[in-house]
């Protein structure tokens, strides 16, 4: 068993920048990527708000160098884009060591597939059978996979809005096991009319920019992109050039077990995730420095988390923002362009704001952070993610004290 | 990091659920698919949450309550399945509700239900379990990925008591898709067309094998003793090795691998695999295939690692397995070995306790 996981390269893309640095800029800037929908085809066009990646799909190949009459789902190319940052930040030859992929997504290739299926369902010899070959959480996991040259572990899960947070867990498990000795993790989910019209149903769209943790929240707005981390072990760490940017100290998944899509009153699953992850981190929650919180803007969401991060830090509630107004809820990639944006925090010394905020929920009575702050102590980061099925999932990612 | 299943239970194309361990061959394949022998899910669910739940979230969940009560156990330490492409039913009916309503006035229902973790999910809600919970959608590593999670938690907590499954369904559209992209076969017939044919496509299948795994000896069915996947070998002469690497790590040598489960599905290409691998380091094993009893579906090592792990309890295997056989019935060591468009390859080694 290995003790240590570090966190050596990171990779981000989302309505707020096609790579880490385009983020940070726009995290410190205030500018949000929240407005109208161009890519999908929906009546909700200019009606519901999205934060969309303004790149088309042959503009995303061309940034990758694919042929532009390849057939390859837009949650493979914000993938490719986010994990291929990642490990050339890291500085990390791949071919040196046993690599690992652990990719998450909640929808996979539904990009593609719902347009295949319009055809489909007319007549089912119709189609371009090639549009739903992408369609499995798997196709996008092996797409990175080829592009980077990782063969000696594949793994791909799909929790709903957790699954990139589980991803780096189990990534860092299967180093801490010595499964193999470096792993790229994180998640990839690009909009489509099928989460789009699914939380439609659910009525948890915010007509406007979304306002977590606001006392008149009114839901999320949806986002896409993807995250990824290169997890590497200490035997590694101390074969290459750079720092690490940090480690991954803790983490923690549990079930809320209360209902398919809502959260629970008392938080539990919420509870316990935190609970699980400051435990294994060896860390008092009065050491915590900044909670990005899972924050969707929704009334059950920051209501319920906002009770259980009462319960673990009682009137002492850390510095702490969602920064889904910026992203949008990327759903299946949130967790890992969440701990992207972790790892900024502490790289960069500053927490970024929660924006559009204004009125704390009366039963909470606290506030996040509404402006940036900037040189201030960030060393170690609690990053929650919550999605359907109960399904709970925190890390703690801390700053690196090496002589390196 | 051997791990004992203290529990198993399949729901599969056969009558494999509350009955002695049997299996024997259909006569022949009047479907074009194969689908479960379902049980009476009141005998596990309430009705009321019956009827909200789709097909594929019954059996896991009915094959997951049966597998945690022959263990007693109450609560899992963890929660973990794989499944290759989930909840298909309901992700179909949200996508033709879609077209239907003009993306107006949606019921809400089978979106919910759709998520890759709906099974796991269910199971920790119908538990009130606030354990571990994943959910693994990795094609033919679906339920390797579970099962290396679960191996791996057997250790860091200590006498965990792991719910693990393999979870895939198989309906009418994913069929069709499946079939024209040359997945599947359109043509079933006798046992003997399909495996002598070779003819292109797999024989499609569904099934959820559920298990109880623990670090603990004790009451154990069968152990497994490791689990390995590698993905797209250069060429076949690395293949052969990957396998032989793997039993040599086991410190096993080749002669005492007692039988060898293989994917066989009656797919041309894939087929040829598993008679390359057959003909070179198995030349002398018992060769056994399953496929032609649940169909090809992602997730169908699971309903393998029931089956190897029933002869190993049992010390038995029926004669509906055999494709090979040349030694006397003795088992002590099965290697499952599967793999799926010679992409995602995988061996699960189990060994009787």
């Amino acid at each position: 068993m290995y003790d240590k996981v570090f966190i050596a390269g990171i990779g981000a893309i989302s309505a707020v920048g096609l790579n880490a640095d385009e983020t940070l800029y726009s995290l410190k800037t205030s500018k949000h990527g929240v407005g109208q929908v161009d890519f999908i085809d929906t009546i909700y066009k200019g009606k519901i708000p999205f934060a969309e990646i303004k790149k088309s799909n042959q503009e995303l190949k061309e940034i990758l160098g694919i042929e532009p009459d390849k057939v390859i789902t837009r949650t493979s190319l914000f993938g490719m884009i986010a994990a291929r940052e990642a490990v050339k930040n890291a500085g990390v030859e791949l071919k040196k060591w046993r690599c690992g992929l652990v990719s998450a997504t909640s929808v996979g290739g539904m990009d593609l597939s719902e347009r295949f299926y319009d055809e489909f369902y007319a007549d089912n010899n119709s189609g371009d059978i090639n549009g739903i070959r992408g369609h499995d959480c798997a196709n996008s996991t092996e797409h990175i996979a080829s592009s980077l040259g990782i063969k000696d572990y594949l793994a791909t899960i799909s929790t709903a809005c957790s699954s990139s947070a589980n991803a780096i867990m189990f990534g860092s498990r299967l180093i801490k096991n010595n499964v193999v000795d470096v792993v790229v993790a994180g998640g990839t989910d690009s909009l489509t009319r099928f989460t789009l019209n699914g939380f439609n149903t659910l009525m948890i769209l915010d007509k406007n920019h979304c306002r977590p943790f606001d006392a008149t929240r009114a839901g999320l707005n949806l986002g896409e992109g993807a995250g990824y981390l290169v997890l590497v072990s200490e035997k590694v760490l101390n074969d290459l050039e750079n720092k690490p940017l940090a480690e991954v100290k803790g983490f923690g998944n549990a079930n809320d077990a209360y209902h398919q899509t809502a959260s629970s009153p008392e938080g539990q699953g919420a509870f316990l995730a935190m609970s699980k992850a400051l435990a294994m981190s060896g860390l008092q929650p009065h050491e915590i420095d900044y909670i990005n919180v899972h924050g969707t803007g929704t009334g059950n969401n920051d209501l319920s988390e906002g009770v259980a991060m009462k319960r673990i830090f009682g009137e002492n509630i850390p510095l702490f923002s969602s920064t889904k107004p910026f992203t949008g809820h990327t759903l299946g990639a949130a967790g890992g362009l969440e701990a992207v944006i972790s790892v900024l925090a502490i790289q960069h010394k500053m927490i970024f704001p929660n924006l559009n905020f204004a009125e704390p929920i009366p039963e909470l009575g606290f506030s996040p952070v509404v402006r940036l702050i900037e040189n201030c102590k960030v060393d170690h980061v609690l990053s929650n993610s919550f999605g359907f099925g109960g399904n709970n999932s925190t890390l703690v990612i801390s700053a690196v004290k090496t002589n390196k | 990091m051997k791990t004992y299943i203290n529990a198993a239970v399949a729901i599969s194309p056969q009558p494999t659920m509350g009955t002695p361990f049997e299996l024997h061959k259909p006569d022949k394949y009047e479907t074009e698919f194969m689908k479960c022998v379902e049980p009476d899910y009141k005998a596990y669910i309430s009705p009321t949450l019956i009827r909200r739940m789709g097909r594929v979230v019954k059996m896991g969940v009915a094959a997951a309550l049966q597998c945690l009560k022959e263990a007693g156990v109450e609560n899992p330490d963890a929660i973990i399945t794989g499944t290759g492409l989930g909840c298909i039913e309901d992700t179909e009916s949200f996508l033709n509700e879609i077209i239907k309503n003009k993306e107006q006035f949606l019921p809400p229902t089978s979106f919910i239900q759709s998520t890759h973790n709906t099974i796991a999910g269910q199971i920790a809600l119908l538990l009130k379990c606030n354990s571990y919970n994943y959910a693994y959608v990795h094609r033919c590593f679906s339920f390797e990925n579970a099962l290396l999670d679960a191996m791996m938690m057997a250790y860091e907590q200590h006498g965990a008591k792991i719910l693990l499954g393999g979870v895939d369904e198989i309906t009418r559209v994913s069929y069709t898709v499946m079939k024209r992209l040359g997945i599947y076969k359109s043509v079933m017939g006798s046992e003997t067309s399909l495996f002598a044919d070779r003819t292109d496509g797999g024989i499609a299948g569904e099934g959820a094998s559920f298990f109880v795994v623990s670090a603990v000896p004790e009451n154990a069915f069968a152990a497994i003793d490791d689990v390995k996947t590698f993905y797209k070998p250069a060429d076949p002469g690395q293949t052969v090795s990957f396998i032989a690497d793997f039993i040599q790590q086991q410190g096993l040598s080749v002669q005492e691998i007692d039988a060898v489960m293989m994917g066989y599905s009656g797919d041309k290409a894939s087929d040829i695999v598993y008679d390359a691998v057959s003909a070179s380091i198995f030349a002398d094993n018992n060769i056994l295939y399953y496929k032609h009893l649940c169909g090809d579906y992602f997730t169908s090592t699971a309903f393998a690692t029931w089956v190897a792990a029933n002869i190993l309890k049992n010390n038995y295997c029926p004669d509906a397995l055999k494709l090979r056989c040349r030694m006397a019935d003795e088992f002590r060591n099965i290697l499952v070995y599967n793999h799926f468009n010679n992409s995602e390859h995988s061996m699960i080694l189990l060994s009787s306790c």
